[in-house]
């Protein structure tokens, strides 16, 4: 059984259609990068499999791990193991960093059965994963992504990540606003969570990304649609061509060539 | 809304939980208002001459205020007018005898603040927090009075301070809020029937918070209690007030009077966590919460702290203020006020600066759920010898739901051109990102909400004694409950 299966997936949202079937599986271990241009559907479907509520799914089917992921609230799946990287992570004041992590931590745990964590049994793991990220500890006594800039934003989302351990991560955009260094460092953590258990799901409209995090198999998604599926040298060969490359001649040619390298690549 | 949002509304059907009504022996007086109603409150409580003197006073100032319809309209609050005379200005738990000690309590009523969580037999209390018991209209139990005695703290009901030391209730009492002051001040002022009392003398730091618990038990009776605190020249002391009330369909009027004076060096902290019953969730019954508290800062280096968090009653009416008066003296507020249903707020707080190099700031906090009306109201009057002073205000209001409403009226009157004055305002709205933020680390809506509502407030928290911070934060999550959609 694979970790994720999405099945003809479609959604509107205000009307609209935005993902117009989507065909996707994931296997654990894997790691999927998502590409395409504005627009094209790719931030709704982090969003959908994330259980954000604004959407109307139409049509289709998710399950993870067997599990009906369309049911599923965003709480649920977030402690049925999906983890959502966000493009925007939103500050809320007052709320304490350290304090916010652990209490996310304590209820999926809680939700999985197992006791909750102290603070004494926290702070080891959390110093631990700080240090993977090169945080400043002195930011974590702050309010939750209050005044951090883009940067510390999204390693402060890939810090949560670490921590929480998912069996899905889905990476929203990540590397928007950072500058080199920070996308080194990003990059560093998100590779040192690779493991045969965990999948990730890496959205990003630019290729460069992909230098530091190298993904098993490269999907182009353009207007709602997988036009096309294969390994990472795809990423390259869009860099060079553009987007309207990818885009088949006829509908028809892209619906029917990108389901069959998809499964080649969830085969390999 | 999302159905997100539907989980927490499904909450809301979940009732005020201090509205039982204890059943028990009352003395009570006819309906109405009139001299012979003030004589009789002034004998049943067998007062001194210039007490009733007094009483009489402000009745009389009041009938006329009443005459030229001076009630206070200009709040942001609606509400039908009151009918003065259809409200019981005074009832008692009936005692048989005075009493000797807590044994000699009804046990029903020990029993009512054992529910309530505040249980009155010394030992089991909080080590540190000394409560006096306003049931109704009178003061039913005062714990530690002995040991605050040893140290020359005078903790006790206002009608025994008014036995036991005329001296003090007569230099003070109207000297910070005089009876002319407002329409509900002056009613105060003509019935109030009980209320705390504390002087904590030259130079003694009060081992102990105080605090006062008022409970409204009676049917169609009014509340009017009056507190005196006063700091003598280098003396600290931190009170606390709580109170609840029955679940009842009509509304309840409660106007009390606080009135706190800071001698030099002196600081006082006053604290309330406000829980009147707020009326069910279509706006029916709850109480009017009409109260005057004012510190006046009357030494030099004195400080006065408000903090409030203000979750009860249908429509709530106070704006503590501090008088400044002595140099470099310093005034706080810090506020949480929460709306939700049909609740209605009209709060914040007065500062007037006189002395010299004296500070205020102002931190107030407004939360609107469901269809509540939730209004800052606040001055800073700096006036023309308040060389060098500073004021600091920060108001921030936080909106849950689409059918509430955040005001703010700020007034500042500046006749001084030394002074330093900051303003801050912000309003935003508990938004979906939030939410499904929170949500999407494993948060159940509900826990979420309280996480965003509790960041929030926690500028107010903090200034909280420990024990009243917990308790405020539970509150807060209780009260809010079924608030989003």
């Amino acid at each position: 059984m694979s970790l994720l299966e999405i099945k003809n997936l479609h959604v509107r949202v205000d009307g609209n259609e935005i993902l117009k079937g989507i065909d996707l599986t994931v296997n654990a271990g894997e790691v999927h990068s998502i590409m395409g241009p504005n627009g094209s559907g790719k931030s709704t479907l982090a969003q959908v499999l994330a259980r954000r509520d604004a959407y109307e799914i139409t049509d289709g089917s998710v399950t993870l791990d067997g599990k009906d992921l369309l049911a599923m609230k965003p709480e649920e799946a977030a402690c049925e193991g999906v983890f959502l990287a966000f493009q925007y992570p939103v500050e809320i004041p007052g709320i304490g960093n350290t304090y916010f992590l652990r209490s996310a931590l304590n209820a999926q745990r809680k939700y999985r059965g197992q006791e909750e964590m102290d603070a004494m049994d926290f702070l080891p793991l959390f110093r631990e994963k700080l240090a993977l990220l090169e945080m400043d500890d002195k930011l974590m006594s702050r309010s939750l992504n209050e005044g951090f800039s883009g940067g510390e934003k999204k390693r402060n989302e890939i810090l949560q990540m670490a921590i929480l351990e998912p069996k899905l991560a889905i990476l929203d955009e990540t590397d928007s606003g950072l500058d080199i260094d920070a996308l080194r460092i990003v990059a560093n953590g998100v590779n040192s969570l690779r493991n045969p258990e965990r999948a990730m799901l890496v959205v990003t409209h630019y290729q460069r990304l992909l230098n530091y995090i190298v993904p098993d198999f490269v999907h182009v998604l353009v207007d709602g649609r997988i036009v096309r599926s294969g390994g990472k040298e795809l990423a390259l060969e869009l860099e060079e061509k553009g987007y309207s490359w990818a885009e088949p001649e006829t509908a028809g040619v892209g619906a029917s060539a990108a389901p069959a390298l998809r499964r080649d690549g969830a085969r390999a | 809304m999302s159905t997100d949002m539907n989980v927490v509304h499904e909450l809301a059907s979940r009732e005020y939980e201090w509205g039982f009504v204890t059943e028990i022996e009352e003395d009570r007086i006819r309906k109405g208002l009139d001299e012979d109603v003030i004589r009789m409150i002034s004998a049943k409580k067998q007062e001194p001459g210039f007490m009733l003197e007094w009483r009489l006073n402000a009745y009389r100032y009041w009938v006329q205020q009443e005459r030229k319809q001076a009630e206070p309209r200009w709040a942001n609050v609606r509400f039908a007018p009151i009918d003065y005379q259809d409200i019981v200005y005074y009832s008692a738990p009936k005692q048989k005898k005075q009493l000797s000690s807590l044994d000699e309590l009804d046990p029903e009523i020990l029993r009512t603040y054992e529910k309530l969580g505040i249980p009155l037999a010394e030992q089991k209390l909080l080590a540190n927090v000394a409560v006096d018991a306003v049931f109704d209209s009178v003061s039913v139990a005062t714990t530690f009075k002995e040991k605050l005695a040893e140290i020359g703290v005078i903790f006790c009901s206002f009608s025994e301070a008014v036995q036991k030391h005329p001296e003090l209730v007569k230099k003070y009492l109207g000297s910070v809020v005089p009876h002319t002051d407002n329409f509900y001040a002056a009613l105060n002022a003509a019935v109030f029937s009980d209320g705390s009392f504390v002087y904590v003398p030259k130079g003694v730091r009060c081992p102990l918070e105080l605090s006062t618990y008022f409970r409204i038990n009676a049917q169609e009776t009014g509340q009017f209690e009056r507190t005196l605190i006063i700091a003598d020249e280098g003396s600290y002391v931190s009170y606390l007030e709580g109170c609840t009330a029955p679940v009842r369909d009509e509304n309840q009027l409660h106007a009390a009077v606080v009135e706190l004076v800071a001698l030099d060096n002196a600081q006082i902290r006053y604290s309330t966590v406000q829980n009147w019953y707020p009326g069910d969730k279509n706006g029916k019954g709850g109480i009017y919460n009409f109260v005057t508290k004012r510190g006046k800062c009357l030494g030099r280096n004195s400080k006065i702290s408000w903090t409030q968090v203000e979750t009860g009653s249908a429509i709530t009416w106070k704006y503590p203020s501090c008088i400044l008066q002595g140099d470099n003296s310093v005034g706080e507020f810090y506020s949480v006020a929460l709306t939700n249903n049909y609740q209605q707020a009209d709060t914040g707080t007065k500062m007037i600066h006189l002395g010299k190099n004296t500070k205020s700031t102002i931190v107030s906090k407004g939360i609107s759920a469901g269809h509540g009306q939730n209004t800052y109201r606040g001055m800073v009057k700096i006036l023309k010898g308040a060389e060098g002073a500073r004021n600091y205000t920060q108001c921030d209001s936080l909106l849950i739901g689409d059918k509430c409403g955040a005001h703010t009226f700020p007034y500042i009157e500046v006749k001084n051109s030394s002074a330093r004055m900051e303003h801050e305002a912000a309003t935003s709205k508990i938004g979906e990102d939030q939410l499904f933020y929170l949500q999407q680390r494993g948060l159940k809506t509900e826990d979420a909400v309280s996480m965003i509502v509790n960041g929030f407030c926690k500028q107010v928290f903090r200034e909280l004694p420990m024990e009243f911070a917990v308790e405020a934060q539970k509150l807060l999550s209780v009260s809010l409950e079924g608030s989003v959609g």
